[in-house]
C-alpha cells in the first residue's frame, strides 16, 4: 500500500464508519463567509490610514495622467535613480515627459523601481492584490526596493471577502500567484526590532487614482 | 531533528541562570504579549472571529480525507504534483529524488518548521545539495548550527552582538551591531543566491481545498523570492494544514498575524496555485507539495485532537510562564511552549519526552491567548495522566502517590499526620512564618521561601468555628 492510500485509510478509519459530518463540496460550494469586522464608510480614507500605518507611503490622484508626474517627485524627493520597470499596460503613460526613463519588461535583480497595477486595494488592512499573469509580472513588485503601486478608485474593496468575489466573478479561477502586499517588506528577527527592506522593496508607495474626485471638482 | 527532551530539567535549570538569555526573554513581554493585546483590541469582533476560526479548522478534521482529497484533486489539475509522506524520512527522500529529477544543484529555503522536524536540511547536505536558509532568522541559525528556539521568532534567543560576531566570520566584512545594517547586509549577501538558485523550498501555512493552492505567510519576501525565481518550488507541509475554502482561509488570516507578532495582516500573503503558465515570465516550472503525517493522524480521534487545529501562531509560548523563563531550547524539539509540549510527546513518543507534560503550572493563559481554542491545560493533563496509565512516572512519585491515596482513605490517621506536619512546621518556621528549607523540596526551596502553617489544621478552624 502506497504512504497515500495508507494515511487516507487511517483517516477514513478515524473519521468512523458513514457519511461525513458535512460534505467538503458542499461547503466549498458554497463558500458562506466568516464574521466580518465593520469597515466604515469612507473607503478611500480607511485604506489610506491602514496602508499609512502598515508603513506604505499613499497619494491620491484625479487622472491617471498625472501619474507620471507623482512618481517622478516621489523618487526626486528621495533622491532615487529616476529609472524604473513597470508592467506593460502602464506604458501608455508618457514618463518621458516627467524625466523618467521607465521600460516595460520584468525587473531584474537591479533594477531600482518597479511600477504595478493592482487587481484590488483592500481597505481592511490597507493591502495590495497583485495577480500573476503574462502582464502582471510578479517580479516587478519584488525585486527593486522601490514598489510603485497605481489603483484605481474602482478597485478599492473593503474586504478580502469582496476580493475574493471580484476574482470569481473577473477570473474564475485563481491565476498561479495571488500575492498580497501590506506595505514594504521587514524583519523583526534581530531582537525582535523591526526593520524596514528585507528581503523585497523597501518602501511601497501607492497612488489611488480616484476620478470621482475630478467630478467633484 | 533529533529529540532531547529527556534533558529538560538540566537545561531548564542552566537556562534560568543564563543572564543573556533572560535578556532576551524579557523582549517577549512588549514584542509579543503587548503587541497581541493591541492588535486583538483593534479586532471589534475577537470572540465570534475566534469561534468562527476553531469551527473551521474543527470541521476539516471531522473529514480530513475528504479535504485532502480534495485539495489533491485542485492541485493536480493545475499542474502541481502531490506527494505524501508517512514520515520525516520519507520527506526527505522524496525532496531529495524531485532535487535529483530536475538536475538541481542549488536550493533556497524559506522557514518551515515541518521541514526542521525532519531535519530535511542536513539531508539535502549529505545528498550533496547546497541548501541556503533565507529567513533572516533561519539564516543566522544556519551560520550558528542551532536549532530556532521559538516557531515564529526563530532567533529570539540571540542578541544583536552575536549576530554580529557570526556575519564578520561568514561575511568578510566590517563588524557591524547596527540592526538595519545586519539586515541590509543579510540582504546583499542573499540576494545573488536567490537569482541562482534551482529549486525553493518552503512551507505552508495553510493548504486551500477549493482551490488547491499554498498560502504562504510571511513578511520578509523571501517566501516570494523561493516562490518566484527558481524553476523547481517545493512545498512541505503537514496533512492537518488544509482549510475549506477561500473564506475560510481569510478568518484564518484575519487572526494570525494578530496573534502571532500583533499585525493586522503581514506584509505578504501569497496563494500559490500550480506552475508557470506558457506565457509568464516568472514562477516555478515545476511545483511539488509534500505531505507529511508523521504522527498526525494517530491524533484523530483521540483526546488529542484538538491540537491539530493549531495553525502555529506562538502565542502560547509568548505568554507562558515556563517558556518565558526557559526558552525554547529547553523544550529538545522543533516545537516549544504549551503546543510544544503537547506535540512533541504526541509525534515521538511519551517515553522520550517524560518531563513535557509537567512543564506548565496548567496556569491556563496559554488556552486563553490560543486564537483556535485549543483546551492547551487539558491536553497536558491528559498526556499526564498516559503517563501514569502507562507506569512511566518514577518509583518515588508513585509511592507518594500511593501512601497519600491511602492516608486519604483513613480520615482519623490523616487528621492525626495534617495537625503533626502543621504543627512541626510552623514551630520549625519560628516568628518569621517562612521556610527557606524543606528536605524533599528544595527544588521548590531553592528559589523562594514556603510560607509556614500557622500550626493549625483546616479541621481546627472548622471546629473552632462552628462553636
Amino acid at each position: 500500500m502506497s504512504a497515500r492510500e495508507a494515511i487516507l485509510a487511517r483517516l477514513a478509519r478515524a473519521r468512523g464508519a458513514g457519511p461525513a459530518p458535512e460534505d467538503a463540496d458542499d461547503r466549498i460550494r458554497r463558500h458562506p463567509r466568516g464574521p466580518i469586522p465593520p469597515s466604515g464608510d469612507d473607503p478611500v480614507r480607511r485604506f489610506r490610514e491602514q496602508a499609512l500605518g502598515l508603513r506604505s507611503d499613499v497619494a491620491t490622484v484625479t487622472s491617471l495622467a498625472e501619474v507620471p508626474e507623482r512618481v517622478a517627485g516621489y523618487l526626486r524627493e528621495r533622491q532615487l535613480p529616476m529609472q524604473a520597470v513597470c508592467w506593460p499596460a502602464l506604458m501608455a503613460l508618457d514618463w518621458r515627459a516627467a524625466g523618467l526613463d521607465v521600460q516595460a519588461r520584468p525587473a531584474r535583480g537591479d533594477d531600482a523601481a518597479g511600477i504595478t497595477g493592482a487587481f484590488a486595494a483592500i481597505t481592511e488592512t490597507g493591502t495590495l492584490m497583485l495577480l500573476s499573469g503574462p502582464d502582471t509580472p510578479g517580479t516587478v513588485s519584488l525585486l527593486p526596493e522601490t514598489h510603485i503601486a497605481v489603483v484605481e478608485r474602482a478597485r478599492v474593496v473593503a474586504t478580502m471577502e469582496e476580493a475574493w468575489d471580484r476574482l470569481r466573478a473577473e477570473h474564475g479561477s485563481l491565476p498561479r500567484a495571488v500575492t498580497f502586499v501590506s506595505g514594504p517588506s521587514r524583519t523583526a528577527d534581530i531582537e525582535q526590532t523591526i526593520t524596514l527592506g528585507a528581503h523585497g522593496p523597501y518602501r511601497v508607495f501607492i497612488i489611488v487614482v480616484d476620478d470621482a474626485l475630478a467630478a467633484e471638482a | 531533528m533529533q529529540v532531547t527532551a529527556l534533558q529538560f530539567k538540566r537545561r531548564a535549570a542552566a537556562n534560568l541562570h543564563d543572564e543573556k538569555l533572560q535578556r532576551a526573554l524579557a523582549r517577549l513581554q512588549t514584542k509579543f504579549v503587548d503587541a497581541r493585546a493591541a492588535a486583538i483590541a483593534e479586532l471589534p469582533d475577537y470572540g465570534s472571529i475566534r469561534d468562527a476560526a476553531a469551527e473551521i479548522r474543527d470541521r476539516v478534521l471531522r473529514d480530513l480525507d475528504g479535504y485532502l482529497r480534495r485539495f489533491e484533486q485542485e492541485a493536480t489539475a493545475r499542474g502541481a504534483v502531490v506527494h505524501w509522506a508517512e514520515s520525516a524520512a520519507d520527506v526527505n527522500r522524496i525532496v531529495a529524488d524531485i532535487a535529483e529529477q530536475h538536475g538541481v544543484r542549488r536550493i533556497v529555503k524559506a522557514k518551515s518548521m515541518v521541514s526542521e522536524e525532519c531535519g530535511l536540511d542536513d539531508a539535502l547536505a549529505e545528498a550533496g545539495l547546497e541548501v541556503l536558509e533565507t529567513d533572516l532568522g533561519e539564516y543566522i541559525l544556519q551560520l550558528a548550527h542551532e536549532p530556532p528556539s521559538h516557531i515564529v521568532a526563530p532567533v529570539v534567543h540571540k542578541s544583536k552582538e552575536d549576530v554580529a560576531d557570526l556575519f564578520a566570520a561568514a561575511h568578510h566584512r566590517p563588524r557591524t551591531t547596527e540592526i538595519g545594517g545586519l539586515c541590509r547586509e543579510a540582504r546583499e549577501v542573499l540576494r545573488p543566491r536567490f537569482l541562482a538558485a534551482d529549486m525553493g523550498i518552503t512551507g505552508a501555512n495553510f493548504l486551500v481545498g477549493e482551490t488547491g493552492s499554498v498560502v504562504l505567510v510571511t513578511n520578509e519576501g523571501n517566501g516570494r523570492l523561493c516562490t518566484t525565481l527558481p524553476r523547481v518550488h517545493v512545498a512541505v507541509t503537514g496533512i492537518e494544514k488544509v482549510v475549506a475554502t477561500l473564506e475560510d482561509t481569510t478568518t484564518l488570516l484575519r487572526l494570525l498575524p494578530r496573534v502571532a507578532t500583533g499585525q493586522s495582516i503581514t506584509n505578504y500573503v501569497s496563494l500559490l496555485t500550480g506552475i508557470r503558465r506558457e506565457d509568464e515570465s516568472d514562477g516555478p516550472e515545476h511545483f511539488h507539495i509534500v505531505l507529511l503525517d508523521n504522527g498526525r493522524s494517530r491524533l484523530l480521534g483521540t483526546e488529542l485532537q484538538p491540537m491539530l487545529r493549531c495553525i502555529r501562531c506562538g502565542a502560547c509560548m509568548n505568554h507562558c510562564p515556563v517558556y518565558q523563563g526557559i526558552g525554547g531550547h529547553a523544550y529538545g524539539w522543533v516545537y516549544p511552549g504549551p503546543m510544544g509540549a503537547v506535540l512533541t510527546p504526541a509525534f515521538v513518543g511519551l517515553e522520550d519526552t517524560l518531563d513535557l507534560p509537567h512543564a506548565s503550572t496548567l496556569c491556563g493563559e496559554c488556552a486563553e491567548v490560543c486564537p483556535v481554542k485549543i483546551p492547551l491545560p487539558d491536553l497536558l493533563r491528559h498526556l499526564r495522566q498516559r503517563q501514569v496509565e502507562r507506569h512511566l512516572r518514577p518509583w518515588s512519585e508513585r509511592a507518594a502517590l500511593r501512601a497519600w491515596a491511602w492516608l486519604a482513605r483513613h480520615p482519623a490517621l490523616y487528621a492525626l499526620g495534617a495537625r503533626i506536619v502543621a504543627r512541626a512546621l510552623h514551630l520549625c518556621a519560628g516568628r518569621k512564618g517562612r521556610l527557606r528549607h524543606l528536605l524533599g523540596v528544595s527544588g521548590w526551596t531553592g528559589e523562594r521561601d514556603l510560607p509556614a502553617p500557622t500550626g493549625r489544621t483546616f479541621r481546627d478552624l472548622y471546629r473552632a468555628r462552628r462553636r
